[in-house]
């Protein structure tokens, strides 16, 4: 019982930082909300006993896709549509 | 963007990188009997490198030398083939390492047991191969990436 409920949270926790790193203006700040997102996810998948798939993800998804996102945006430019800039 | 980052993520990004380059050499060498494997650990290693950048800046991008990532790059995936190639006696990819009591031939005996390193054959050897490989890809890919042309930003505006 309290298996499902963690997992509920958990599916919860990652559908909120996803609409929040979509919605959200600050670019750095969505990198943040979307690697917030993978680390949830991380626990989702060793919850479902796929720790293998959790390492890779952990590996990537946290770690090094969101230093490829901000050096994406330290090239760039850091808020979404020109604003505050 | 050149610039560093303050002296407390320089210090803490010096502390993590032992830390880190344990534990992917850990995830790379029990590939085969822990969850994880080569591809996991040499991203948690790159990862270092990552860090490493964010921290100090391009000034510490120049001083990686792509030379030796781009052959150890090669020697990781030549390694991978010959390996896979040296079983060509039975057929593409044998095994022949395994319970031959030499190279992590260890014959695992039978029961529940520890988890003992020193059996796999071949697929701790592989294992290896793709972490150098991986390892080497991922840190030549974001100091490329880092240092690449300035004046993008400016020509944008």
């Amino acid at each position: 019982m309290i298996f499902e409920f963690l997992q509920a949270a958990l599916l919860l926790g990652i559908v909120a930082a996803g609409f929040l790193a979509v919605k959200s203006e600050d670019l750095l700040k969505a990198v943040i909300f979307l690697a917030a997102m993978s680390l949830l996810l991380t626990s989702q998948f060793y919850l479902f006993q796929a720790p293998d798939v959790a390492i890779a993800e952990a590996a990537v998804g946290v770690g090094l896709s969101t230093a490829i996102f901000v050096i994406t945006i330290k090239k760039t430019e850091r808020w979404e549509n020109g604003k505050k800039n | 963007m050149s610039k560093e980052m303050s002296p407390i993520v320089k210090n803490v990004a010096c502390v993590l990188a032992i830390p880190i380059i344990i534990f992917g050499l850990y995830i790379i060498l029990h590939g085969h009997l822990t969850p994880g494997g080569g591809f996991p650990g040499g991203a948690i290693m790159a990862s270092l490198v990552a860090l490493f950048l964010i921290a100090f800046g391009t000034g510490w991008a120049k001083k990686i030398n792509k030379g030796i990532l781009s052959w150890g790059e090669s020697i990781g995936l030549a390694l991978f083939g010959l390996l896979a190639f040296l079983g060509l006696g039975t057929s593409f990819f044998n095994n022949f390492l395994a319970n031959s009591n030499s190279l992590f031939g260890m014959s695992i005996p039978f029961g529940p047991n520890q988890g003992f390193l020193w059996t796999g054959g071949t697929i701790p050897l592989m294992n290896i191969a793709v972490g150098l490989e991986v390892f080497a890809a991922l840190s030549i890919i974001i100091p490329i990436m880092f240092s690449s042309d300035e004046s993008s930003k400016e020509g944008k505006k």
